[in-house]
């Protein structure tokens, strides 16, 4: 076991399925001698060869739409889009073509494929590289939405997503790709995609998040630990299908919820998860639902990035309103 | 050509310096136009004129049953029979098609069954089922989309080492989407054994070519991306026949994709919902019908004396009848019930879909009980 980052942990769950996978290809711009922007993907090109690691011209709805036919004649590829503020060129090839060619084939075609892409805020880029868009998927049925938010979740979820019988949206949190290391088993291994985590267990209030988020929860809530008040913090690590169970079990036992989510506000993930605890399990609750969202704005310049992501005073004020109920 | 611009003067490329022969091998009088022997044999070309004569009876047939609202809109494409008969036979079984909802034709002859297009056209939950042993990708309805699919099915054949191929069908509307323009490109980037089969058929619903582009031939756009294009005929179905056999056989060895560009015209709507009268004159569709591809194969085949009146009767009499059998099976099918929809979502079916069917089940019940009430 090494510390390893989430660029290193990415790379080893891509190579190990590479390696023992010869469906497995891996095509993207820049993926190839450049390694990606990241350096995700830095050295397979050299390993695996450029039918495997496939440098493409730079169009996304070619991409994925080719990775679809891919899928359907028995490969099993990775896409990247460089960042998931580009993927709305693919669209529809996401959302019309990948994640309906099961349904509308009944059963005779589908997409095994993974698209990869960075996501997030928190690292001052240009304009439509910070964007969180999960929320836009999910209402894609066909498609599952996997969001990390550390290197020993990251390398499970993807060799998970990898061997996967449908498309997955795997979003990689751009902030945490080097500031977040772990120690994470050098083998292979899966973490179940659709299955939430609990990263700690306390009794006060839940605090459901994923991606970048839950390292800054963390922190939170071992400072309210010190208070002895006892926070449980869920890991959705899947944000479709959404692990509605883990989450109602803990409002069982906490009766308050609140909700923290990188992604614009309204009709995101959050409400999606309101109207479910709502639905089945009100009368657990003993304080309204709270959200802890970006605001409903296009994403921010640099400069005021930090105060539209979920902050730590925002994500305070709101568990100190839950708790006064 | 020398452009005068204002900073000089500066070489250009002109269009005008292209010339596209159009591929043509029967005239509309069904005679060979040159001496060149055909490269296809007798009983193919009679085979090709049965599929041909069947695919105009379905689609006659189908047409007729949309209007007695026995199914749902329907695409007709009556006129295009050579352009999708003469591809289609050019293929092996093995190969791949990435057809639009004008295809029919073209999947007829690569073995789709004629029930399996009535439960597509009647909106049956498995409608969109190819056959395990039949390559046809469901019926794209967005416009280009499938010529991407068929350069990454392409691709895949080639790392596996296999010799299929994969052909894209789309019109000539869907030259101006990005999806085709980025098809063409990966495809020749990778040289993947992909057949790229516009029919320009003249409109794109009501909008004529010369507004769709400032080009003055879909087949030149291939040069701009490095590879072969060329211009045939589309109703003349041995000229389609050899040029889409030859372009195969070079994506099959290693050749690399190729552009088609098949000249021919769809006499009906668009699609059930509109009135061509509104955008195309009829003096328009009577010159095309002069050119007819079923027409021109026929005399070539009497010419030849292997076909006679009385046999094309008799085909003529049987596929009705035969087609007359399978509505009539599949009419009698009960319509699929709500609840079957959940199933090839994903693989397995995730515990909200589930949830979701068994509220489906508990109204299904609720009705029925309703009934025996």
């Amino acid at each position: 076991m090494a510390e390893i980052t989430m660029v290193q942990a990415i790379q080893q769950a891509l190579t190990i399925e590479m390696e023992k996978d010869p469906r497995v290809v891996i095509l993207g711009e820049d993926v190839g001698r450049n390694g990606g922007v990241f350096r995700v993907t830095d050295g397979l090109i050299e390993r695996f060869g450029k039918d495997r690691v496939i440098d493409t011209p730079l169009a996304e709805s070619a991409i994925i739409g080719t990775s679809v036919g891919m899928s359907v004649n028995g490969l099993k590829p990775v896409a990247e889009i460089q960042f998931l503020g580009f993927i709305y060129e693919a669209m529809d090839q996401i959302a019309s073509q990948a994640a309906r060619m099961r349904f509308k084939s009944a059963g005779r075609f589908h997409v095994p494929m993974v698209i990869r892409s960075p996501y997030g805020g928190g690292v001052r880029t240009p304009e439509l590289h910070s964007d969180s868009l999960e929320a836009l998927f999910s209402h894609t049925p066909g498609l599952k939405i996997v969001m990390p938010s550390n290197p020993y979740d990251a390398k499970g979820l993807l060799i998970s997503a990898i061997r996967d019988n449908d498309p997955v949206l795997f979003l990689e949190p751009m902030k945490l790709y080097r500031t977040c290391k772990q120690d994470v088993p050098e083998g292979e291994y899966e973490i179940q995609i659709g299955k939430a985590h609990i990263v700690k267990e306390g009794h006060h209030a839940t605090i459901v998040s994923w991606g970048p988020p839950v390292q800054t929860l963390k922190k939170i809530v071992d400072e309210y630990e010190k208070e002895d008040i006892h926070l449980e913090l869920i890991d959705l690590r899947t944000v479709a299908p959404i692990d509605i169970e883990t989450i109602l079990k803990s409002v069982e036992k906490t009766e308050r919820l609140l909700i923290v989510h990188e992604a614009v506000k309204t009709n995101g993930i959050g409400a999606e998860i309101a109207a479910l605890v709502s639905e089945k399990g009100l009368f657990s609750l003993s304080a309204p639902i709270l959200r802890v969202t970006g605001y409903d704005t296009p994403y921010p310049v640099g400069t005021v990035e930090d105060d539209w992501l979920p902050s730590d005073k925002r994500i305070k004020l709101s568990v100190e309103k839950l708790l006064s109920y | 050509m020398v452009f005068k611009s204002p900073i000089g003067v500066i070489n250009m490329f002109d269009e005008n310096q292209l010339t596209f022969n159009i591929i043509k091998r029967l005239d509309e009088q069904g005679n060979l136009v040159d001496e060149q022997k055909l490269n296809i044999k007798q009983s193919e070309l009679l085979e090709i004129y049965k599929w041909m004569k069947k695919a105009r009876l379905l689609d006659e047939k189908l047409l007729k049953l949309q209007r007695q609202g026995r199914i749902g809109t329907y695409a007709p494409f009556s006129g295009q029979e050579a352009a999708q008969v003469g591809s289609a036979f050019a293929l092996n079984s093995n190969d791949w098609i990435c057809p639009s909802y004008r295809d029919i034709a073209a999947c007829l002859v690569h073995g789709m069954p004629i029930e399996q297009i009535l439960y597509y056209i009647k909106g049956h939950v498995e409608g969109g089922k190819s056959p395990e042993n039949v390559n046809i990708l469901p019926i794209q309805i967005i416009i280009a989309a499938q010529t991407l699919h068929a350069v990454g099915i392409g691709y895949a054949s080639k790392l596996k080492g296999e010799s299929s191929v994969a052909i894209s069908y789309f019109g000539d509307g869907a030259t101006s989407e990005g999806d085709f323009h980025e098809a063409l490109n990966f495809a020749a980037v990778y040289k993947t054994p992909t057949i790229f089969f516009c029919q320009n058929n003249q409109y794109a619903i009501s909008v004529p070519l010369k507004q769709q582009m400032a080009s003055k031939t879909i087949a030149q756009k291939a040069i701009a991306y490095g590879m072969i294009g060329i211009q045939v005929d589309g109703n003349d179905v041995v000229a389609v026949y050899e040029a889409t056999k030859e372009a195969i056989e070079r994506a099959r060895n290693g050749g690399g994709p190729t552009l088609i560009e098949a000249l021919t015209y769809r006499y009906g709507p668009h699609t059930t919902s509109d009135d061509p009268n509104k955008y195309r004159s009829n003096e328009e569709k009577e010159e095309w019908l002069k050119k007819d591809p079923i027409i021109r194969l026929k005399k070539w085949i009497h010419k030849q004396n292997i076909w006679s009146d009385e046999q094309d009767r008799e085909f003529e009499n049987n596929f009705q009848d035969e087609m007359n059998r399978i509505i009539d099976e599949v009419e009698k099918q009960d319509f699929p019930k709500i609840n079957e929809i959940f199933n090839h979502v994903y693989d397995k079916m995730t515990n909200h879909l589930y949830e979701q069917q068994m509220e489906a089940n508990s109204i299904i019940q609720r009705k029925d009980g309703d009934h025996n009430g």
